[in-house]
């Protein structure tokens, strides 16, 4: 289990910390899909990047809360357990296959580096379990593959060379950001369907990081649905599509053009706020439209309602 | 509307680049062959495909923003083919463009009256800064912004405030036909929605038409009249938008629509291909390497289109 507890994290503007997630706790479970959901700037890839602890690279600071690997904190680990746990047992895949991989190695280069980082194979042995992750992922004719530069390759065959190479260190858990955010619709379907067979195949646990709610049909078990750094409604993927209970929720499934054939599409009106332009009390309050004076006194906490395993951030949950 | 007023009308265009370059071979990539299109007042064209399908280039070389190899270009009553330098510049009033990224397409140092000035400078020299700033301020209210933001730069602005602006510098020299090219896959979905909702007011109320390029089909059913799908250079389908994806006749088409995202959960289908499936076959039919219904003499098809399907076995 890797469970992220109470966690807040600030990003440095201009010489001063702003806080860009807050109190946020999420739990990743052995073979179960966690989506979190949300648009640019809500803090879902800042939340992402902490489960491997890279936002510190990027001057990300932690405030508050935990993250928990099997009960062990990963900010009481040394950096040499850091580096077996990142790719080892925690693999990410991102957004973008053109700029994740280094131009100027071949593929089999830089397939065999993550296989020697992870196990103590020789040669000829790691280039036949490159051969055999490049299989996996629906790359056959590897051979020839793992000669060619990235260049070469489309953005598809690219993305399932990164599969491949976060399937290296044999992960307990996989953290994808938008992992078909950048490709053709038709190689998208290919790639959600690689992703799940391999999820379902090997039982791993995983965070996919989205906007994109025909992603979140596809794949996910369970749904955090985040605004302005915080999450505003947590329940089971078939609870956030057929009884979304937090109005922003709502409004997001409305506002998609697939469920409206003519005439004017629903809005949700202004723009998602900034981390530092975050509203008092509920920060959703200035874009909803059941909105009250109650609603900005003070903040809202995220509460069980219905069942327990629903969870809204609303005052007015349930009305509409 | 009674009468239909062709505003873009392409023909038979083709464009190739010349590909290799260092230490490799050059070879000649075709980017678009044999496409023609009639885009009416107040119609929205959709053009559909994957990335290397030739969409954007074709877009491009409607705006003669590229030299076409062969092939015409009219705008209204204009044939542009051959046009260059200040006569082509004065004529560009006519068909103005709208770019996907709002960040990377305004100037950062230009202040926005500026920036959607820009164009009357050109193509209305006669007027005075402040005649400009007024009308500057007329473009904006259309597009759902106040004259408080006329001061104001880029960075100020979210990605939906900043499309507002990509829009009304097209707007503010009255074209006939705006391009759009990929106008809101940069936004979030929240956002996307307002411009959606903005384009159609703007093309109600003022009859503009669109040439619209997206690779979200559920944002071209909801906005296109009419749809193209190409690839690999070719159009392999056109036709009314409610007759070609409720009966797509090219296998392509069919898989494009198949690729769609799923709606709700309850939609998934259980196992898969997973194998990757990516090819383009350089002879006969393009497409031919991931069709399902691929026969032998596909492989020497011309891909002419007849009945707006270049296919030798519709569906």
């Amino acid at each position: 289990m890797l469970e992220i507890r109470n966690l807040s994290l600030s990003i440095p503007v201009g010489g001063e910390h702003i806080l860009a997630v807050s109190d946020l706790s999420v739990s990743l479970k052995a073979g179960k899909v966690l989506a979190l959901v949300g648009e640019s700037g809500c803090g879902k890839s800042l939340t992402a990047q902490s489960l491997l602890r890279l936002g510190e690279f990027q001057g990300v600071n932690k405030e508050t809360g935990d993250i928990l690997l099997h009960g062990q904190s990963l900010f009481d680990v040394s950096s040499e357990a850091l580096r077996k746990i990142r790719g080892g047992v925690i693999s990410m895949i991102f957004q973008e296959p053109m700029t994740a991989l280094n131009p100027v190695f071949t593929i089999g280069s830089q397939v065999l580096e993550v296989i020697h980082l992870h196990t103590d194979l020789d040669k000829s042995t790691a280039k036949q379990r490159a051969l055999s992750l490049l299989a996996d992922v629906g790359l056959q004719d590897g051979e020839a593959l793992m000669q060619q530069y990235p260049d070469s390759l489309s953005g598809g065959m690219r993305q399932r060379v990164l599969i491949a190479m976060a399937m290296a260190g044999e992960p307990e858990f996989i953290i994808a950001d938008e992992p078909t955010t950048a490709l053709d619709v038709s190689v998208q379907k290919r790639i959600i369907a690689l992703l799940r067979s391999l999820q379902g195949d090997k039982g791993l646990g995983m965070l996919l990081v989205t906007h994109d709610f025909g992603l979140v049909a596809e794949m996910a078990d369970e749904v955090a649905v985040m605004y302005a750094g915080e999450i505003v409604e947590y329940a089971s993927v078939t609870d956030i599509f057929d009884k979304p209970s937090h109005p922003y929720t709502k409004a997001l499934m409305h506002c998609r053009p697939e469920l409206t054939k003519d005439g004017k599409l629903a809005v949700i009106a202004g723009n998602v706020p900034s981390p530092g332009d975050w509203a008092q009390g509920c920060r959703f309050a200035p874009r909803c439209d059941l909105a009250t004076a109650t609603c900005s006194a003070a903040a809202v906490s995220l509460d069980a309602w219905q069942d327990g395993a629903h969870q809204a951030r609303c005052l007015r949950v349930g009305e509409s | 509307m009674s009468s239909k007023v062709s505003v873009l009308r392409v023909s038979q265009l083709r464009k190739a680049f010349k590909g290799g370059g260092f230490l490799q071979k050059r070879q000649e990539k075709i980017a678009v062959n044999d496409l023609s299109f009639d885009l009416n007042k107040g119609e929205t064209l959709a053009i559909v495909g994957e990335s290397g399908s030739g969409k954007s280039t074709t877009a491009r070389l409607a705006m003669r923003l590229l030299d076409l190899d062969a092939g015409q270009v009219v705008w209204g009553d204009n044939n542009v083919t051959t046009l260059a330098g200040k006569t082509l510049r004065e004529k560009r009033k006519h068909i103005q463009m709208v770019f996907q990224d709002p960040f990377a397409s305004l100037n950062p140092k230009m202040k926005i009256v500026d920036t959607v000035g820009e164009g009357l400078k050109v193509h209305n020299p006669s007027l005075s800064k402040e005649q400009r700033r007024i009308q500057v301020a007329e473009t904006l209210q259309l597009c759902g912004l106040g004259a408080e933001v006329l001061d104001r730069y880029p960075h100020q602005f979210s990605g939906g405030q900043r499309q507002r602006v990509g829009i009304a510098r097209a707007l503010i020299v009255e074209p006939e036909v705006l391009v759009l090219d990929e106008p809101v896959s940069a936004l979030d979905v929240s956002v996307q929605a307002q411009i959606l909702n903005l384009l159609q007011q703007l093309q109600a109320d003022k009859g503009l038409a669109y040439l619209f390029i997206s690779h979200d089909l559920s944002v071209v059913q909801h906005i296109a009249d009419k749809v193209m799908v190409m690839f690999a250079g070719f159009v392999v389908e056109e036709g009314a938008i409610a007759d070609v994806f409720n009966h797509p006749k090219h296998p392509y088409t069919k898989a494009l629509l198949d690729a769609r995202p799923i709606a709700h959960p309850n939609q998934r289908k259980g196992l898969q291909d997973i194998q990757a499936d990516e090819g383009v076959a350089s002879e006969g039919c393009a497409f031919a390497l991931r069709c399902p219904f691929a026969k032998d003499d596909c492989k020497s098809f011309d891909m002419q289109a007849k009945d707006g399907v270049a296919c030798l076995y519709p569906l």
